[in-house]
């Protein structure tokens, strides 16, 4: 099985790292992966977006044209990469920055007021964690066990006091993640 | 040793490190800057000399003087930097220096923009500097064939005393996949692939007889005896395309009704296209080369089975490989050709409408 993700957003709010730490974790499960960022003479709050691939099998476009899986985390991501997704896919937005939403009904929005449940976990920089709980919790793609593992020895030499918060957002996305695995 | 998640730029670097390189010298510039930054922190730690240089021409002959002692030696740029160092590939070519350049290919020409492209190739493989000669070119196509084609590029350079060029571009540079790497040479096998060179390389004699001297030129103004030289160099560029034309062939068979031909970035979205297609009952090839310089022409003339109707290439340029397709198809069946240009990289579903309109 191939699954083909764009995440996208402001340049700060953390989605180079979601695909980042979904290919990492990929990888360790023995997967093929590959993770492509969007780069230009961007800076913070200009937008972001990396295509990240995870497959059984040889990836040949790092590319991704029809994306399984869309993380928009603002409204021009959402406008951008929305109608690329692939018939039957996911797309998860944060309707905090989305405030138009998206109208598709051939895939299956998840809509997540996201800054407001970082911010109630205690800090805004989680909401990229928020976004890998949702995407695991409802596809599967990655274990918790193994972002978890990724995570700590990331932040133990970068910063290991906010790991907690961390793991918090991932859970709390999983949970959120998991009310859509039955709707179809 | 387990697979690490790693960009282009950073992976050709510890490939080059652990292929013995322990001299880098260049200037920084988007899309490879990770590379010089990677070299910057690791050449230190391994007893090797970093040195961001004052300018790519002043990079270059500082390449050309440590080849000139023998030693792994290896420089980097994009596009613009590149031609900057023409001058000194031309004149290693000329005094048949050994030494390893890798190209991260920006968007052209001049300072054009900082997105993959492709439009280097006439410039790596028709010449870029002045006279007559050759760059052995290797284009890779993924993040782990990018490291391991670092150490080939080595071998290759030391085997025939010719400089190499890499030939990525801002995307295999930027992106990251897990790579593993070849074991880091030994002390041993470091003062071996020194020793290679003392028969012609700058050194203290080991009789200490000051007579006794080897010379590094290019300069030859006796025009029988330039002749005679540039003949020799024509002699191995013989033996190099007899041995060591490389490329990769994808889904070929008889029942093909089209032939791709792609080669590094390109070649990757290809195969998705193709991949697409072959699950609706279509049956397309690909040849990629991974050698521009030798190019495998044989390869492709033998890929044409016997149903192809057409050789379609895809470049990020604006039709450069496909002069050397067109040679190796010899008007046997036509040649079409699409790109894209300004860095702007085609995606799966653009090469799948191109296909499709081919049946």
């Amino acid at each position: 099985m191939t699954t083909e993700m764009i995440c996208a957003g402001f340049g700060g709010q953390g989605v180079l790292t979601i695909g980042r730490f979904l290919a990492q974790a990929g990888m360790k499960e023995g997967k093929n992966v590959s993770w492509l960022p969007s780069y230009g003479p961007e800076m913070r709050g200009g937008t972001a977006n990396v295509s990240t691939v995870i497959s059984d099998g040889p990836i040949a476009s790092p590319i991704v044209s029809y994306p399984d899986v869309l993380v928009a985390l603002n409204q021009p991501s959402l406008d951008k990469f929305g109608p690329m997704v692939r018939k039957g896919g996911v797309i998860i937005y944060n309707t905090n920055m989305c405030p138009r939403g998206c109208n598709r009904d051939d895939v299956q929005l998840i809509p997540v007021p996201m800054n407001d449940i970082a911010n109630e976990i205690g800090s805004s920089i989680v909401l990229n964690m928020l976004a890998i709980g949702i995407i695991i919790g409802k596809t599967g793609l990655v274990k918790y066990e193994t972002i978890e593992d990724e995570l700590k020895s990331f932040l133990q030499e970068k910063n290991p006091d906010l790991l907690d918060k961390n793991l918090q957002a991932i859970k709390k996305g999983i949970e959120i993640g998991k009310q859509y695995t039955s709707v179809k | 040793m387990s697979k690490i998640l790693m960009k282009g730029n950073e992976a050709v670097a510890e490939a080059a490190i652990r292929a013995g390189c322990r001299l880098y010298f260049a200037y920084p510039i988007t899309p490879q800057s990770e590379l010089i930054e990677y070299m910057a922190k690791m050449m230190p730690k391994v007893g090797g000399t970093f040195i961001q240089a004052e300018s790519e021409i002043a990079a270059i002959n500082m390449v050309y003087g440590a080849a000139g002692v023998g030693k792994r030696v290896m420089t980097s740029s994009s596009s613009p930097g590149i031609s900057l160092k023409q001058e000194g590939i031309s004149y290693m070519a000329g005094a048949e220096l050994p030494a390893v350049i890798v190209n991260v290919q920006r968007g052209g020409p001049g300072l054009g923009d900082i997105q993959p492209a492709q439009g280097d190739y006439f410039q790596a493989v028709k010449g870029g500097g002045h006279g007559d000669y050759q760059l052995i070119v290797l284009a890779p196509s993924s993040v782990q064939e990018f490291a391991d084609l670092a150490a080939d590029a080595f071998d290759l350079a030391d085997k025939y005393r010719n400089p190499v060029m890499i030939l990525a571009d801002g995307m295999l540079g930027q992106m990251m996949e897990p790579v593993e790497f070849k074991p880091a040479k030994t002390q041993e096998e470091l003062d071996a692939l020194a020793n290679q060179h003392l028969s012609w390389c700058i050194c203290p004699n080991a009789d200490g007889d000051a007579k006794h001297h080897h010379e590094i030129n290019s300069l030859e103004l006796d025009p029988e005896i330039l002749e005679k030289k540039v003949s020799k160099l024509y002699e191995k560029y013989a033996e190099v395309e007899k041995n060591e034309v490389r490329y990769e062939t994808y889904n070929l068979s008889d029942d093909n009704e089209i032939l791709c031909v792609a080669w590094g970035t390109a070649a990757r979205v290809v195969k998705s296209a193709i991949n697409e297609l072959v699950a609706q009952g279509k049956s397309i090839g690909l040849v990629r080369p991974i050698t521009c310089w030798p190019y495998p022409y044989e390869a492709i003339a033998s890929a044409i089975g016997p149903k192809v109707k057409k050789v379609y290439v895809f470049e990020l340029n604006s039709g450069q490989m496909v002069e050397d397709v067109m040679i190796a198809v010899n008007g046997k069946v036509p040649v079409d050709f699409w790109g894209k240009l300004g860095g702007i990289v085609f995606t799966p579903a653009d090469i799948q409408a191109k296909l499709e309109a081919c049946f």
